[in-house]
């Protein structure tokens, strides 16, 4: 066995909020030189830097994740990951249909640029990726399921977005597998508070936006030795659904 | 005012009522629930476009006397059923949050 250290919620230049520098080529070096093996991807409501971010990846040798950060009728932030590109992309195609069509104003929330493997601009999202979408809560969870992917409530422990500071409470349904936490610190706070995340997988990522936001290495999954890219995606998401 | 009075008036539509002789005091507006728990008092319309299943776990919690769904937010079975068993008055309306309180204010 040995350790994969991972972040899996990361936002490349695509997401309004990310910083221009968080190209794909930059963010997967970044995860390098922090001690990084697998990394996601999970632009707000769009999966389109994901076939670069792969690209990239593959160069530095980190494994990555393509997924999602799906924002709820409920304007709730959840973290949706996926075993294969093609499942990720497939997701994002339905997302697409369920997108509540704004357009993005560039002055206020930032461009929302879409990259090749080597970092060239090669489109401008035009409409805006970080308001809701029409998917429900627990219909972001089924689609994400149809494409055997897992979902999970992102930064449960924060005020913007976060699952608890929306509705109240966590809920009971959908029987999410797994949290996340943007400070670990909170778990046992929020295990006494809110008794039905006890039990679940705890995740802590960095939900970074910018370069410098990507923390050096801390959380880790334990696998076998000498796995391919596409067996480690493979055991990330059945330890998350698990 | 009463849940029976304000039911009276045609941009407001009962969903499920368990008591219609429930006294309107005040009102709270808002879809933060984690807000709407800390905020609301009891007897208040409690004014939102919140439709998770939650907000009758929220509306039973403070004991509103009635939530109003605004904007005829799509109602799912679950809250529905969920508003039955805990006897919580919902009604629906056409009108937006902002639209539904000054109606309403002039009148409790």
């Amino acid at each position: 066995m040995r350790k994969y250290y991972y972040d899996l919620h990361i936002h490349s230049c695509l997401s309004p909020c990310g910083d221009r520098d968080m190209t794909v080529n930059n963010i997967a070096g970044m995860g390098k030189l922090a001690g990084l093996q697998i990394m996601a991807l999970t632009d707000h409501n769009s999966v389109k830097n994901l076939p670069s971010f792969f690209a990239a990846c593959e160069n530095y040798g980190i494994t990555a994740l393509g997924g999602m950060e799906l924002t709820t009728a409920e304007d709730i932030h959840m973290v949706c990951l996926f075993d294969s590109l093609e499942n990720a992309m497939l997701f994002g195609d339905e997302v697409e249909k369920r997108k509540i069509i704004f357009m993005n104003k560039p002055e206020i929330f930032g461009e929302q640029l879409i990259l090749d493997k080597d970092d060239n601009v090669i489109g401008n999202e035009e409409n805006l990726l970080i308001n809701a979408t029409t998917l429900s809560l627990q219909e972001g969870y089924d689609l994400c399921k149809k494409f055997s992917g897992v979902a999970y409530p992102a930064h449960i422990d924060r005020d913007s977005n976060g699952i608890i500071a929306v509705l109240g409470d966590f809920p009971e349904s959908p029987e999410f597998s797994c949290v996340e936490f943007y400070n670990l610190e909170k778990r046992e706070e929020y295990e006494q508070r809110f008794p039905a995340i006890k039990n679940k997988v705890v995740i802590q990522s960095s939900d970074a936006h910018y370069l410098d936001k990507i923390p050096d290495a801390k959380n880790y999954f334990e696998f076998e030795e000498g796995l391919s890219f596409e067996q480690i995606r493979k055991k990330v998401i059945e330890f998350l659904k698990d | 005012m009463t849940v029976k009075e304000l039911l009276k008036l045609e941009e407001f539509e009962a969903v499920n009522i368990a008591d219609d002789s429930r006294k309107i005091i005040g009102g709270y507006c808002g879809d933060l629930l984690s807000w709407v728990m800390g905020r609301a008092e009891e007897n208040n319309v409690f004014v939102t476009i919140m439709v998770n299943v939650n907000v009758i776990a929220v509306a039973s919690l403070i004991n509103v006397s009635c939530v109003v769904i605004c904007e005829n937010a799509e109602l799912s079975d679950e809250l529905i059923t969920a508003a039955k068993q805990k006897e919580i008055n919902i009604i629906k309306t056409p009108l937006a949050s902002f639209e539904a309180c000054a109606y309403l204010s002039n009148l409790i």
